[in-house]
């Protein structure tokens, strides 16, 4: 397996993260270099291993569902980069 | 009295302050005044000096009233990946430049409600990204320690850099940390410090900024073993806030540290003995081995075949959890936005703040995990190291099964290198650091540093013991007598 600057480009631009196009070889061989080592997990026989969803057994716990917790608007918004009328900003979204 | 307050181990101080030999707000001035002349560590980022002389004011009072639990009065250091209230807590990451939390972690919470005292927020590699905290947005931390007289920087380990260098600088008399990979123990171990990673689920992650929710556990980082017992019970305990956090009793940690593993089983896995591994690191394993026989335990040759899969298997699984994590690091609610240009939508605005807010690791784990869990390579990759850790928890309960009762392993590869010394390296190299502690993580146990020699060049070295889950009592026990063994005095001499 390995990953090319078209591969690498695709995996920035599902991750939101912008990379710009000189940056994409360097980027490429870097991931090749980790995948190369994740490939290792190859060689163990996991035929009939369940993949762990939980380290300790456990059942999540239930709560009444309730409002447990509201009327914060201003706690909120305290840390947004825009905020306006009681809303968080942004762009235009749809055209 | 040698050192000044700020030299004193929790507990020593607990009963300087009970017998009334000293106050809080003396000690926290004392530990104030050392953080002011110790800058060049760059160890702690956002002093809270206000904070502190006010909650040691309250302890004091507390403590006067007979109403002092054990680490009422005790000045710490935070890591900034704890959210505390009004304070910055930004993960050391540009991304979270300005973050003031409206809410409290529930472990510093619990430490405040056991009276301890915030010096303020210490440095660490970018969420808790990193093995060298050579990956904050505020510079590097510098270890105290130096290799003889040579004035070369060195690293005091990552990702808990800033809380370890506090530690053994004594700036604060202990500090927490939080452990996704080693970032306890690793950096404990260079610096000469004990530091304890919990079972999964002991402490509560609510209020812990995530990097891998699965692998994540705060846990103390102090100047004793005692100590870790100590701080550990303040710090621990069910909270309905986090989902895994376990519903069990907290018990009294400090009482279980009797000094007797007489008939005790220790296990020493053969997978870590690693081809290359330094004769420093071997001859120390083998010292560990000496003084925990003396101490009467049994020893006992055992096997953890999947040990060397544990890595890239932590390659996988921690990536693809940072990637969904971080995915709220958009521009919207918290932190840092990028300047748009003009025509920009929200695409651009998500994908440059991104881009300018997160450092360079941070960016290839959340590419990583991303492209692991990818529609076509989901099962190939993220299943496969999920069915893998399945077989590494299963080699501890095998052993813990056969009737051993703890594990000693080297905590380290190497003592610490220099600042940029694997500038060049790949990141493998990089992650080589947690070679043994990280199959820890993966088996949701408790492992704990502790410091048992030095190198040839007077760095610390650490060893390991790796105990069942829920049992932090016994483990620290096996930590007490071979931190008792091994006698480790050595501080850093003072240069900054």
């Amino acid at each position: 397996m390995s990953i090319d600057t078209k591969t690498a480009a695709h995996v920035a631009k599902l991750a939101r993260i912008r990379v710009e196009e000189d940056a994409l070889p360097v980027l490429a061989q870097e991931f090749n270099t980790i995948l190369g080592f994740i490939e290792q997990l190859n060689e163990v026989d996991v035929e009939g291993i369940e993949p762990m969803t939980s380290v300790t057994p456990m059942r999540l716990k239930r709560r009444d569902d309730v409002v447990t917790d509201g009327d914060q608007q201003a706690a909120v918004l305290s840390n947004a980069p825009d905020a306006r009328e009681g809303f968080f900003a942004v762009p235009k979204v749809v055209e | 009295m040698m050192g000044g307050l700020n030299t004193l181990t929790i507990a020593a101080a607990r009963e300087g302050l009970r017998v009334g030999e000293f106050t809080s707000v003396e000690l926290t001035r004392t530990c104030l005044e050392q953080i002011e002349g110790a800058a060049a560590l760059n160890a702690f980022v956002h002093n809270t000096p206000e904070l502190a002389l006010e909650q040691a004011a309250a302890a004091d009072a507390r403590i006067g009233a007979a109403d002092a639990p054990a680490m009422c009065g005790i000045p710490l250091g935070i890591k900034d990946l704890f959210c505390t209230k009004g304070v910055p807590s930004q993960a050391a990451s540009r991304i979270l430049q300005g973050f003031r939390p409206e809410y409290e972690s529930t472990v510093t919470q619990n430490l405040f409600d056991a009276g301890a005292v915030m010096l303020g927020k210490l440095n660490m590699d970018e969420f808790a990204m990193g093995s060298s905290n050579e990956t904050s947005a505020y510079g590097n931390v510098i270890s105290p320690w130096r290799r003889g007289n040579d004035t070369a920087e060195l690293t005091p380990g990552g990702s808990s850099g800033g809380s370890a260098s506090a530690v053994a600088a004594d700036l604060c008399l202990a500090a927490t940390g939080t452990d996704t990979g080693g970032s306890i123990r690793q950096p404990a171990a260079f610096v000469g410090i004990t530091g304890l990673k919990p079972t999964y689920g002991r402490c509560s992650r609510w209020g812990i900024i995530a990097f891998a929710s699965s692998l994540d556990q705060a846990g103390p980082m102090t100047k004793s073993v005692r100590d870790a017992a100590i701080m550990l019970g303040a710090m621990a305990g069910h909270d309905a806030k986090d989902s895994t956090s376990a519903d069990l009793a907290v018990p009294d940690f400090e009482a279980a540290l009797t000094g007797d593993i007489r008939g005790k089983k220790i296990g020493i896995p053969r997978e870590y003995r690693m081809d290359g591994m330094p004769v420093e690191i071997e001859t120390l394993w083998q010292q560990g081995v000496e003084m925990l026989r003396d101490a009467g335990a049994e020893i006992v040759d055992i096997s953890l075949p999947h040990t060397k899969y544990a890595l890239p298997a932590y390659y996988v699984i921690a990536p693809a959890e940072a990637s969904s994590n971080l995915a709220r690091y958009d521009g919207v609610r918290y932190g840092h936005r990028a300047r748009l240009a003009q025509g920009d939508g929200i695409t651009e605005m998500y994908e440059k703040t991104r881009a300018e807010g997160f450092g360079a690791e941070v960016q290839r784990r959340v590419m990583i995990g991303t492209y692991v869990l990818s529609a076509g390579f989901y099962d190939a990759y993220y299943n496969r190291a999920r069915r893998v850790r399945a077989l590494i928890k299963r080699d501890f309960e095998q052993v813990f099964d056969a009737g051993i009762d703890a594990i000693l392993t080297p905590a380290t590869p190497s003592a610490a290198f220099g600042l940029g010394e694997m500038i060049d390296a790949d990141p493998v190299q990089m992650y080589l650091n947690d070679v043994f502690t990280v199959t820890v993580n993966l088996a949701g146990l408790p492992g704990i540093a502790v410091p048992t020699g030095v190198d040839a060049q007077g760095l610390p070295l650490g060893l390991q013991l790796i105990g069942r889950p829920w049992d932090e009592g016994e483990l620290l026990n096996h930590a007490y007598v071979l931190e008792r063994a091994a006698g480790f005095v050595s501080k850093p001499a003072k240069w900054w």
